[in-house]
């Protein structure tokens, strides 16, 4: 009997372990000042792409590096992307120099350096769920992305993930939450929903509205429905 | 030279390119003094004939590495609801319809459209009402699109995260 029970109590405290810590990390939403962070972008196929470079644009080059994620079936986003930051650094005069990478991340090549530059690396991993695939098999893609996306972050340990939606955005966003629940690290997590939901939340949304630190909206009547999001108008 | 630019984005939308290639549709542009109609089929299984006569012209193709130029000649735009396809075209103050693809299942594109068109922004219909909306719209009714601002979702996320200014 003892030997049923232990085991049992063992993992029910585990488990009240790591809800604890899960509330804590989406609690916590202190602001150590910086002057530079590294930027993990979730990049979904089509208008997703596009609405979230549009994001990118606005940001200074204190976001850097920056990391693409994208699915491994997407080969129009890497076209996009990789035209958007070559753009970027003809415009930007501080440009250092420019890489590209596919995974996994070259350790050495990783380093921070004091100086701001233009680096980007895209990352690629399988599709959580195509476009009207069925429920039972999402839910087995989701954990097979979720396997593949945990290294990655540990990997990467980003100052920030941003995502705006595609599915690929969930097992990402999950795997940085457990860095924080681990103590390794504690991730800001920030999610803009596409300009596409104006009444309903994506199912992405749905999910990440509970998990990210802020939740962007871009329409008054998704931000009466949720008051936990916030809202700043029209912003691609 | 009065052009309709028909566009499905990088999605397929037979029912679309059918009935703005049909005899029908081709009579209703005449008639409305277009002398250009180009579509831009995506991943689309129709393929409809180009031909040039009786001073009128229809192109057709799948992609293009931007659409840019073909939105800026266009003096009509006639789209699927795909945000992106929709957003570029207002931004150019193009005047825009439209077309909800009735497939779709859960078509989440459609509360974007019908948001746009209570702003007066741009006309929707279905496959089936768009001669009828093409002959009876009045494009002069519809208003200027103001652009979104990226700029304020940056200052928003410079705050957060204790960037120094």
């Amino acid at each position: 009997m003892a030997c049923v029970l232990i085991p049992v109590v063992a993992a029910g405290a585990v488990a009240v372990v790591l809800v604890l810590r899960l509330w804590i990390v989406c609690r916590s939403q202190d602001v150590t000042p910086r002057e530079s962070l590294s930027l993990l972008v979730v990049a979904g196929s089509g208008g997703h792409t596009t609405e979230i470079l549009r994001l990118l644009g606005s940001l200074s080059s204190a976001y850097s590096p920056r990391h693409y994620v994208i699915a491994d079936t997407d080969k129009m986003s890497a076209d996009k992307i990789n035209s958007f930051e070559l753009d970027r650094a003809d415009r930007d005069p501080s440009t250092m120099f420019l890489q590209i990478y596919s995974a996994p991340v070259n350790k050495a090549v990783r380093e921070h350096s004091a100086v701001m530059d233009s680096r980007y690396y895209i990352h690629r991993i399988p599709r959580s769920r195509e476009v009207q695939q069925s429920w039972l098999s999402t839910v087995l893609t989701t954990l097979h992305s979720m396997w593949l996306s945990f290294p990655l972050i540990h990997q990467v340990k980003p100052d920030l993930v941003l995502c705006n939606g595609p599915g690929t955005c969930v097992p990402i966003c999950i795997a940085a939450l457990l860095l924080g629940i681990l103590g390794i690290k504690k991730v800001i997590i920030v999610y803009v929903e596409s300009i596409c939901r104006v009444e309903t939340l994506s199912l992405s949304g749905k999910i990440l509205i509970h998990l990210s630190d802020y939740f962007i909206v871009q329409w008054p009547t998704l931000k009466e429905k949720y008051p936990r999001s916030v809202y700043l108008g029209r912003i691609v | 030279m009065k052009r309709v630019f028909v566009t499905v984005g990088s999605t397929s939308f037979d029912e679309l390119i059918t009935r703005v290639s049909a005899e029908e549709s081709l009579h209703i542009f005449r008639s409305l003094g277009y002398s250009q109609l180009t579509l831009q089929i995506g991943r689309g299984a129709v393929v409809p004939e180009p031909f040039s006569a009786d001073s009128f012209t229809l192109d057709v193709y799948r992609y293009k590495d931007s659409l840019r130029e073909d939105l800026e000649r266009a003096d009509l735009v006639i789209s699927h609801a795909g945000a992106g396809s929709c957003l570029e075209t207002l931004e150019k103050g193009k005047p825009l319809v439209v077309v909800i693809n009735e497939k779709l299942m859960n078509n989440h594109q459609l509360e974007l459209a019908k948001q746009l068109h209570k702003e007066g922004h741009l006309f929707y219909c279905t496959c089936s009402t768009l001669p009828g909306l093409l002959q009876s719209m009045d494009l002069s009714t519809l208003k200027c699109y103001p652009p979104g601002q990226p700029e304020k979702f940056s200052a928003f996320l410079d705050k957060v995260v204790g960037l120094q200014k």
